[in-house]
């Protein structure tokens, strides 16, 4: 525990130091990120220890709070949330120190290193906390100090909109966890975590968990917050919350699930809905996208979803006894929360250097930037393959858990248990191709081909301390997709402690997963020898021959121009045209008027349904409904003097009758 | 234990596959067609010659061929072949078989988009959209067959459909190899879904993929085409022609003959219609998605 104080203390250090020494350069750059890093460095090893078995510990203080009290707890489901947590905050801390420079002169540097070590500390706390109040406090301050480093570009229209999103987002979500907080904690007149009971009305628990933590993981549809805040956010900021800080929703999700009691098959049948719904929702909508970063985004949302879908065939598999299913689709669901913490890390580091070398975002203005960027371009390639889930990477590995459950799900369940199985299949399969179309494009047209626009074309590569963060979270994808079994074997009491099955069962059924897992990355070792010697031999075989460089063959036309080339918007629309009953794209077309037509212009444009379906037209008719009330703010001081006077009386008479 | 036989028997047969197809195409076209060894002689040709890039293309468009071929020689490495298991077999190593074929379309798309040109994202727009559809397809049919079986890996699980399977479980066996031969076709880019012979580039899938590749390269692509097809052939022979007496020579032999006939069938298919308009294409493999469905349900 010492080690996790330790790292509190840095974290509120650094945050303390960047605001002190705000006006000295580049110093709170460095004193914020140095206490990030220090923090995070601090609080791994007890968490490391933990995730390979130690034993739990807590740590216990009193508070002048009601029903408050310091009571930090790491058990084997903390240790493993906070190793992401401890590895993401510091890389991205690392890169901010370079990504901020850009905007130093028009911007103080000291808010957003503030808020990155007040946001580092609270997700710790978050995961750390074992009294809802301090949960409360703690889940709090992490949306706040979130929402700031989201606005940081306050002076754009769409940054203010999307942190007021998100702002209005995380507190309805946080609504409905007071009152499931309130209610665990009624019978026993406690809100530490270990004097919660189960009441009778698990299943409404349930409900509320999902409703309140699935805001913050990004369940469709209450994901409508994730696409504008993510985007809007610095990268090395976006990387934080879209790889770990959405990740504390399923953290909290399975928190309250060791306090219902027996699951119930239909929360698992809930989950695996949710799940396939945000995953197929979720990779559609990111198809649509023009923009780099609201296409990342829109991937946590299908990401988030396979987590779930893992969690629901894992709960289905517990509910009927099935131990294999269960173990392999927890071990699938929660290694594809580290697993996405660092493809996902990566990829918003590297869209950042994007668009910091161009300026831009929008796909369709860029290409070629492979050649320009090569660390970035092969670090990009390497996150898009994982994030498809493709072997040797550990995408894959997690993928195959889930896969590997739901087939022993749908071999040994009788009919009606072996659906909810089949659905997750055909769903992992289906999203997982739509993956790779979506990361072909992403990858395909922004570094591939001819630059687009002129900025893509004088592009330079980002400074080594924005590229190099990319190549460690790189290097994690790689190793967890040779050495994924290794993972896997460590994460017996985390699954116990989860399913709440023995751990000798456990044990058991994660060794026959695992087993797979470590012939998987067989083949991915393999595979990497494999294509390595295909290169060398075809290396040998041109060595003495003639290689000649040519234009690309475009059936004899003469003069191509980069225009020429297929945009993302081309590649995708098949596929957009297939869904797009879900998708209701709107298209913009003007032109083609005479016989020589002079200009014409094409816009299409995907809203996210859910958001211009439901909640606009939710929150403006509540607006409306309160505009009635509109003329009691008059703005005058007298007047409201007089509304106090007034309930004054009426308290009054109230208590007099 | 396993074997090395099928990994063999793919590598050394799987060109003469694609040579059989054309070769039925051609006696049904009234014509004789280009020899047998035809595949090999092209394959050994590209092989010897030098190398032309686009000015385009970076160091991707070189990897994409190499780790297409790689992707499909491992996956081969799980595919039984008559009475012989697979080098490897582990519960799941179907899941691992299709993500291997997933891993060598992107790179393959990968490489497509790097030469820039339109027809190339064109072909490559259209493979993701139509494997899009196929995966869940065979996904399903290869849930149905594990159900059927009990085994969650394909040697065994091929091991375990006998005649007697089709006895009694003849309706979900053929609506499941339904579902195969239509992913088969999509897959391996054969009419109805894409015509590999066509002359025009708008109008092709794979071709138009790898216009740009040349000498080794296009070996590779070209003889990693055949493996892939000989993969998803090897499937479809091992359920619709399960002969085991025994005698894993024998059965083997059968397992050949299946494969004969498998190439029959799919140039009798293509000389008898016309490649599918590409709008339909989702729908035909909506049906393989429908048909495993079905094939579940019985």
């Amino acid at each position: 525990m010492t080690g996790l104080l330790l790292s509190l203390f840095f974290f509120l250090a650094g945050a303390a130091a960047s605001l002190i020494f705000a006006r000295r350069g580049r110093w709170p750059s460095y004193l914020g990120a140095g206490g990030v890093i220090l923090g995070s460095i601090c609080g791994s090893v007890p968490a490391l220890l933990v995730a390979l078995g130690a034993p739990p510990q807590s740590f216990r203080m009193a508070w002048d709070v009601p029903y408050g009290s310091l009571y930090f707890g790491l058990d084997a489901l903390s240790a493993f949330f906070l190793l992401p947590i401890f590895l993401i905050t510091a890389v991205s801390a690392l890169y901010g120190v370079e990504y901020l420079e850009a905007y130093r002169g028009e911007k103080a540097l000291a808010a957003p290193w503030f808020f990155l070590n007040v946001l580092a500390a609270s997700m710790v706390v978050v995961v750390l906390a074992h009294n809802a109040l301090l949960f409360i406090m703690a889940w709090e301050t992490m949306a706040l100090s979130s929402f700031f480093l989201v606005t940081l570009e306050n002076e754009k229209e769409s940054v203010r909109e999307a942190g007021w999103t998100y702002l209005v987002a995380s507190h309805i979500g946080t609504a409905f966890l007071l009152v499931l907080f309130v209610l665990l904690g009624r019978a026993q007149g406690s809100l530490d975590f270990d004097r919660f009971s189960a009441p009778s009305g698990a299943g409404t628990l349930f409900l509320l968990a999902l409703a309140g933590f699935g805001t913050k993981a990004g369940f469709v549809p209450l994901h409508v917050w994730l696409p504008e805040a993510h985007p809007a956010a610095p990268s090395h900021v976006s990387a934080v919350m879209s790889a770990v800080m959405i990740k504390t929703g399923i953290y909290g999700l399975l928190r309250i699930l060791t306090f219902l009691g027996p699951m119930q098959a239909w929360w698992g049948w809930t989950l695996c809905i949710v799940g396939l719904t945000s995953g197929v929702l979720g990779v559609l909508l990111a198809l649509a996208q023009h923009d780099l970063k609201r296409l990342l985004a829109y991937h946590s949302v299908e990401n988030i979803g396979i987590i779930a879908l893992g969690l629901g065939v894992g709960i289905v598999g517990l509910s009927v006894g099935e131990s294999f299913v269960a173990v392999a689709a927890f071990a699938g669901a929660l290694l594809h929360v580290l697993n996405h913490a660092l493809f996902k890390g990566l990829l918003f580091l590297d869209a950042g250097n994007v668009a910091h070398a161009t300026h831009t975002r929008e796909i369709d203005r860029l290409g070629g930037l492979l050649r320009r960027m090569p660390g970035t371009g092969a670090t990009f390639l390497i996150g898009a393959a994982a994030i498809s889930g493709l072997p040797p990477l550990n995408g894959f590995v997690s993928e195959f858990l889930i896969y590997l459950a739901g087939f022993k799900g749908a071999v040994s369940l009788n009919a009606s248990g072996s659906v909810p199985m089949l659905a997750a299949i055909s769903g992992l399969a289906l999203i997982g191709g739509l993956a790779v179309a979506c990361f072909t494009k992403a990858f395909g047209i922004v570094f591939l081909g001819h630059p687009r626009s002129e900025r893509a074309a004088l592009a330079d590569e980002a400074a080594m301390g924005m590229v190099a963060p990319g190549f460690v979270l790189a290097g994690g994808c790689v190793l967890i997709g040779l050495f994924g079994s290794g993972v896997v074997r460590s994460m017996g009491p985390l699954i116990s402690s989860v399913s709440g099955l023995p751990s000798i069962q456990v044990g058991r059924a994660l060794a026959a997963a695992a087993n797979s897992v470590a012939r998987v990355g067989e083949f991915a070792a393999l595979l990497v020898a494999a294509a390595a010697l295909l290169c060398v031999a075809r290396m040998k075989l041109l060595a003495r021959r003639q290689v000649a460089t040519a234009p690309t063959w475009d059936c004899g036309y003469a003069s191509p121009s980069p225009r020429m080339q297929y945009t993302a918007s081309s590649f995708a629309q098949p596929l957009t045209e297939t869904f797009r009953m879900l998708l209701q794209t709107r298209c913009v077309f003007t032109g083609l008027e005479g016989f020589f037509p002079r200009r014409a212009e094409f816009h299409s444009h995907t809203d996210d349904p859910y958001r211009s379906r439901i909640f606009q037209p939710l929150f403006h008719s509540i607006s409306r409904a309160m505009a009635s009330l509109r003329p009691l703010q008059q703005g005058r001081v007298q007047l409201y003097v007089l509304y106090i006077a007034v309930t004054l009386l009426v308290l009054l008479l109230w208590q007099i009758a | 234990m396993g074997s090395l036989i099928p990994l063999i028997v793919a590598a050394a047969l799987a060109p003469l596959m694609q040579a059989l197809i054309i070769r039925t195409k051609s006696v049904m076209a009234g014509r004789i067609g280009p020899p047998l060894m035809q595949p090999y002689r092209d394959l050994l040709k590209l092989a010897r010659k030098g190398a032309v890039y686009s000015h385009t293309t970076s160091w991707i468009f070189q990897l994409g061929p190499a780790i297409g071929l790689a992707s499909v020689l491992l996956a081969l490495t799980l595919i039984p072949f008559g009475g012989f298991a697979a080098l490897s077999a582990f519960p799941g190593d179907f899941v691992l078989v299709v993500y291997l074929m997933a891993l060598g379309r992107f790179f393959t798309v990968a490489a497509a988009l790097d030469t820039g040109s339109s027809f190339e994202g064109m072909g490559a727009s259209r493979e993701v959209t139509f494997s899009a559809f196929a995966e869940p397809a065979l996904f399903l049919a290869f849930a149905a067959l594990a159900r059927q079986t009990g085994q969650l890996s394909l040697s065994p699980l091929l091991a375990a459909i006998s005649a007697r399977t089709w006895a009694h479980a003849a309706p979900m066996l053929s609506l499941a190899l339904g579902a195969l031969l239509i992913v088969f076709m999509a897959e391996n880019a054969r009419i109805p879904v894409d015509d590999p012979t066509t002359h025009l580039e708008l109008t092709m899938i794979h071709e138009v993929m790898v216009l740009d590749h040349s000498g080794p390269d296009l070996a590779m692509i070209e003889y990693g085409a055949a493996l892939k097809l000989w993969l998803f052939a090897a499937i479809i022979i091992g359920v619709a022609f399960p002969w085991h007496c025994g005698h894993r020579w024998i059965d083997a032999s059968a397992g050949l003959l299946g494969m004969l006939m498998l190439a029959i069938a799919a140039g009798l298919v293509e000389s008898s219609m016309a490649r599918l308009r590409l709008l339909r294409v989702p729908q035909l493999l909506l049906v393989a998605i429908v048909l495993s469905a079905l094939a579940l349900a019985f």
